[in-house]
């Protein structure tokens, strides 16, 4: 619903009937919490029944006497709550606020009719809820994106070697969380000599691969290049190729080489493996790009060499510095090749993660986990912000 | 103007023909942009385009058999498997100083791992006999030892078979000495004693850092020796160094005993007597096999041709179907997944969709290793998702879902991490489709659903295809994955390539496993060129 038209098309929502719609659906939710929290106490129909009560009530009183979104919403999160914090103490109070977050949003958005929004005014009872059952397919998608990710990083706060939540943790109990995996990271020789290793291959390779890749780019770029096809083929090939099937090729050539085992081997691996990623980036900042302003700096006496550095260099900086990160993150994230062509004196992080949930499973990996998701989001936030900058410069250039 | 009015072709400022002067600007441009291109492409060429062709070339060399055993494969000519007969004394003789040599060079044991691949035994039968072949040779050495002392002698022998200005200058060199040359005249007339004298003294020389000249010469050429003096060999005219012990040898040596190598090696081992294993030798002698090839496809090239293994040896092509009903189970469900989302990113507000843009690209961007070990933690059976189940009364305690180290794990795990690779190209599509179309098919009076049957789906159609390959050709080579969440059934063709490279050590069958798979892939990396061409490849 992109379309201003449409938005302004829907003049009314109107309100849906209080008993005959509004109170039933935030029964049905609060029954959908009561039956869980029910089941804990072994009781779910007990449950069930509590919370068709307690739903179909905070739907009535939201409703009827609490016009303000805001206060009705922190009201009803904090009743529940604190009759969460009665039945099971900090867990429960943190229970609480969730069952009250959810349930009274679902009240105000029900009852408001929000749930028509997406929707034209002419829509049909079963287009509103085939719109909104597509939302909420689309929502836990999204979860099932994100979810696994998010579930490990309080993980790894763990107080024991478990794996998953124990009840401590539930209860909040600052018992239940503890350090002692980071510590364990930082203290353990393998891992921070596998930490050491990484930060010694991937900067090197990267540097290769965004150097030979840049020149390789800018010349693709110009107009005429014979056998451009092919050759792009050929550079882009390290991406297509199953790692497994480089992984195996390197290991017999670099064996035959001499290069097997060694440091300048696994730089060489990685910096091809990261090459194509720098390609696809440079080209694609160095499409549209604007070739009269090179022209025009050569008519104003600057030399190849000065046009490159004080014009297309700044121009095309932001898709070599996300070409570079991506180098990067492919090698400080790949396993496959290094395993094969490193040996135990290359061990990266990856590698001794690699181990780590193969042999002796312990919960220092989901430590690491949370610190290479944290660096991930870093890279993240770098790279959208350098793409947006690239847009703005190359936007800015007449074209 | 001025110019039309001259006479010829249109010149430039510098007074050459335009022509040539703009084909010479073409050309110099294209050689600009070629040697910006040059240091890459050699780089990836050395790095990574000669060891894939390495790759190639060893799923098919096969050049261990005619190195080690040059003589055997050479009288195996003579000798047809179909003739169900064991080969002839020749064929043992030969086989014999093969095997002599190659155990002095340690590479007997090679040579059986390798055959064994082929038929189970020939290990164990070479192993055995390269323990063996010394002692039948040192029935001659001792023979020619009590016939005369001076045969145990290593300068008698040098002097005898090496060159003579050699032999001045080997005399009391330092480590190996000058390198070796043989005596013409000996060649001659001992050729087979010349020539395993030959190989010891090089051997001694390049392995052993040895004066050929003061080592006592392997039992080898003893054996040499009285096969070329049996053989009536020339020495008759001979009268140079050692013609005197020659001519004695050559008088006592109908006296010596001497079993045939072919009951010495019977007496080894009576395997030497099978038909098949002779059979395996010689299909395998060529320089180049299809043999790691036909095993890849669950065949074995044998005696009597190429036979399909037993059901119960044949897994490869179990394993091939196998990763390609998953990769398809997996590019199927994120169509699946990815389809709606990207729909919804599409059709929703800049400001909007780039903020839900930062969860698909999140995952993106996250280590591969943190999501496979994200997924053995939520679905082990101890796991987050069984523990919520539990918790919730919908599985009972001991009901708990076995999700990992299965095929379902495999599949959900890597479904969830090719999932972006679909997302990305699909929203790239759809945000190419024009609103108004939509708007024209609805207000011409279709339905929703034959609006987006009809006008939308058909023009995302490229976006399916283009996340599709993609999805596919990269579920096709995974293994970390499946090697983690995979257990035995649901590991991957590139998990028994790994297996073979480092545990088997079978490396022509993991080349040849992996020549089939990069032909697979490259065929769909030609179709996604087509289809999408590789320029309008975009990340994030």
């Amino acid at each position: 619903m992109t379309d201003a038209t449409a938005d302004e098309l829907i003049v009314d929502k109107g309100t849906p009937p209080l008993w005959g719609f509004t109170v039933p659906m935030s029964a049905a939710m609060g029954g959908f919490f009561g039956f869980l929290a029910g089941n804990t106490a072994d009781n779910g129909l007990m449950g069930f029944v509590i919370g068709l009560i307690y739903g179909a009530v905070a739907g009535f009183v939201l409703m009827s006497f609490v016009p303000n979104r805001t206060a009705g919403r922190l009201g009803l999160i904090v009743l529940t709550a604190v009759v969460g914090f009665v039945l099971g103490t900090w867990g429960g109070a943190v229970a609480g606020i969730i069952v009250g977050a959810v349930v009274s949003w679902w009240i105000y958005w029900i009852g408001r009719g929000d749930y028509r929004s997406g929707v034209p005014i002419y829509a049909t009872a079963g287009q509103t809820l085939w719109h909104n059952t597509y939302l909420f397919i689309c929502g836990f998608i999204f979860f099932f994106l994100i979810a696994p990710i998010i579930t490990i990083i309080p993980l790894s706060f763990n107080a024991e070697n478990f794996f998953t939540f124990t009840p401590e943790m539930l209860a909040l109990d600052p018992d239940g969380y503890s350090l002692k995996h980071y510590r364990d990271f930082f203290s353990n020789s393998d891992w921070q000599s596998a930490m050491w290793n990484s930060l010694k291959i991937a900067p090197v390779a990267t540097i290769l691969a965004v150097g030979f890749g840049t020149l390789a780019a800018i010349g693709l770029s110009q107009p005429h290049v014979p056998f451009r096809r092919a050759i792009m083929a050929v550079l882009i090939s390290p991406m297509i190729v199953p790692l497994i099937i480089s992984a195996a090729g390197m290991y017999f050539f670099y064996s035959r080489a001499g290069l097997q085992g060694t440091y300048l081997g696994v730089v060489l691996a990685h910096a091809a493996l990261g090459i194509p990623f720098v390609i696809i980036t440079v080209t694609a900042t160095l499409v549209g790009f604007d070739r009269s302003l090179t022209r025009a700096s050569a008519n104003l006496g600057a030399d190849p060499v000065t046009t490159f550095l004080r014009i297309q260099m700044p121009l095309i900086l932001p898709g070599v510095i996300s070409g570079g990160l991506f180098a990067f993150i492919t090698s400080f994230d790949e396993v496959v090749v290094v395993l094969f062509v490193g040996s135990a004196q290359q061990k990266t992080l990856p590698w001794q993660m690699f181990i780590g949930l193969r042999e002796q499973i312990s919960p220092t990996i989901l430590a690491v986990a949370t610190i290479l998701v944290a660096i991930s989001i870093a890279l993240l936030t770098t790279v959208e912000l350098l793409r947006r900058r690239s847009e703005r410069l190359r936007g800015l250039s007449p074209s | 103007m001025s110019d039309a009015t001259q006479n010829g072709p249109m010149l430039a400022a510098d007074g050459r023909p335009l022509k040539a002067s703009l084909r010479r600007a073409l050309r110099r441009q294209k050689m600009r942009a070629l040697m910006l291109i040059a240091p890459l492409l050699i780089f990836i060429l050395i790095t990574f385009i000669a060891p894939i062709a390495d790759m190639l070339f060893r799923s098919v060399e096969n050049n261990i058999v005619s190195d080690t055993l040059p003589r055997t494969v050479e009288a195996l000519d003579d000798w047809e498997y179909a003739s169900g007969e064991t080969p002839g004394e020749p064929v043992f003789d030969a086989m014999f100083v093969d095997l002599f040599i190659a155990a002095e060079r340690k590479e007997h044991t090679r040579l059986g791992s390798r055959l064994n691949y082929q038929e189970t035994g020939i290990s164990s039968l070479f192993r055995q006999t390269g323990r063996d072949v010394e002692d039948m040779a040192e029935v001659y050495e001792d023979q020619f030892d009590a016939l005369n002392e001076i045969w145990r002698d290593g300068a008698f022998w040098a002097e005898l078979m090496g060159d003579p200005d050699w032999f001045a200058e080997a005399q009391g060199a330092e480590d190996a000495g000058p390198r070796f040359r043989i005596n013409d005249e000996m060649e001659d007339r001992l050729p087979r004693t010349a020539e395993a004298y030959r190989v010891f003294a090089r051997f001694t020389q390049n392995e052993d850092e040895d004066n050929p000249a003061s080592e006592r010469p392997w039992p080898l050429v003893h054996a040499m020796l009285y096969a070329d003096l049996t053989d009536g060999a020339a020495i008759d005219a001979y009268t140079g160094f050692g013609a005197e012990e020659l001519t004695a040898a050559k008088e006592a040596v109908p006296g010596f005993e001497a079993p045939t190598y072919r009951e010495a090696f019977l007496e080894v081992d009576e395997d030497w007597a099978s038909v098949e294993m002779w059979g395996t030798i010689k299909a395998y002698s060529g320089e180049f096999t299809s043999g790691y090839f036909l095993n890849a496809v669950d065949r074995e090239l044998t005696p009597h041709g190429i036979e399909t293994l037993p059901s119960d040896q044949s897994v490869y092509l179990k394993l091939f179907w196998r990763t390609i009903w998953m990769s398809l189970t997996i590019t199927f469900m994120t169509i699946l997944l990815g389809y709606p989302v990207a729909y919804l990113l599409a059709n929703l507000p800049m400001r909007k969709s780039s903020l839900l843009m930062i969860l698909v690209l999140l995952p993106f961007w996250t280590s591969l290793l943190v999501r496979t070990s994200a997924w053995k933690v939520l679905l082990q059976q101890q796991g987050v998702i069984n523990d919520i189940l539990v918790w919730a009364g919908i599985l009972s305690d001991s009901g708990r879902l076995v999700m990992i180290n299965n095929q379902l794990g495999t599949i959900i795990a890597m479904t969830h991490i090719l999932l972006p690779f679909m997302i990305l190209p699909l929203y790239s599509v759809m945000a190419t489709i024009p609103p108004s179309f939509v708007r024209a098919s609805k207000s011409l009076g279709a339905t929703n659903w034959t609006t987006f049957w009809r006008v939308y789906f058909p023009q995302s159609v490229p976006g399916i295809g283009a996340g599709s390959i993609l999805v596919f050709i990269l579920a096709i080579g995974y293994y970390i994955t499946p090697a983690l969440v995979g257990g035995t059934d649901g590991i991957f063709i590139s998990n028994r390539i790994a297996y073979h490279i480092s545990s088997s050590l079978n490396w022509g069958l993991a080349a040849a496993l992996g020549s089939i798979l990069l032909a697979a892939v490259l065929v769909l990396y030609w179709a996604y060129d087509r289809i999408v061409g590789i320029d309008n490849v975009k990340l994030g």
